[in-house]
């Protein structure tokens, strides 16, 4: 199953909550303002690296550029994409949850 | 595949819009075909023929149309949340009795029934809102 979260977890906390019932082996796509989710040395990093051990997270390359950060400002393992590789994991995923 | 998009948030306001198109736009490259935008609350306001937007910025309304001309995909206004907003068609202006219509090319007025059946008929409904 897919996940996507479009809001900073500094502004609201839709990214906790699913980072709470997202199940094992599932994929999280963050987009829009939640590429800020992504960065490290946040009060928010340990929830994602807890994360990563049970889901795949990916965040959307182009959101990440239009807010002048890139892959160094990225927790590791956090693998970027684009428009083309989002289309990919929604074909890849029967179930979509797009949280919002 | 075929893909259903939901839009719910307004042009310029919100990314929402800029995101739905730019994921057609890259599904439609992939080779996927899209079904059907749904546009529902402030989306609605995606389908206007009177914005105009300053030259050096992105039109949104004409570049669904555009997307939807070539392509052939169905652009659904919600008829509720259209009437709240003032976004009108032809039959609308009548059935109101407004003084114009201002529904751009190739976008539709209809019901959420339309939105329904693109969960049914498609293989992904994916929702772009705030």
């Amino acid at each position: 199953m897919l996940h996507t979260v479009n809001k900073s977890p500094f502004e609201k906390n839709s990214l906790e909550t699913c980072l709470r019932l997202i199940e094992d082996n599932s994929t999280l796509l963050l987009i829009e303002d939640a590429v800020y989710g992504a960065l490290k040395n946040t009060n928010i990093e340990e929830k994602i690296l807890n994360a990563q051990t049970n889901i795949k997270l990916y965040v959307l390359g182009p959101d990440l550029k239009a807010r002048g950060l890139d892959k160094n400002s990225l927790i590791t393992n956090i693998e970027i994409i684009d428009y083309k590789g989002f289309v990919k994991l929604v074909a890849e995923n029967e179930k979509i949850q797009n949280w919002l | 595949m075929l893909f259903g998009i939901l839009v719910n948030e307004g042009p310029y306001q919100h990314q929402a819009s800029d995101s739905a198109y730019l994921f057609a736009q890259a599904a439609i490259e992939e080779g996927h075909t899209i079904f059907r935008v749904f546009f529902y609350h402030d989306g609605v306001n995606n389908g206007t023929r009177l914005a105009t937007p300053p030259q050096d910025d992105r039109h949104i309304p004409n570049r669904w149309s555009e997307l939807a001309e070539k392509h052939n995909i169905d652009l659904v206004l919600c008829v509720a949340a259209a009437q709240r907003r003032g976004m009108v068609d032809p039959d609308e202006m009548k059935r109101n009795k407004k003084d114009a219509d201002n529904i751009a090319s190739k976008f539709r007025i209809s019901g959420l029934g339309q939105l329904i059946e693109a969960g049914v008929q498609t293989d992904r409904l994916i929702t772009f809102g705030d």
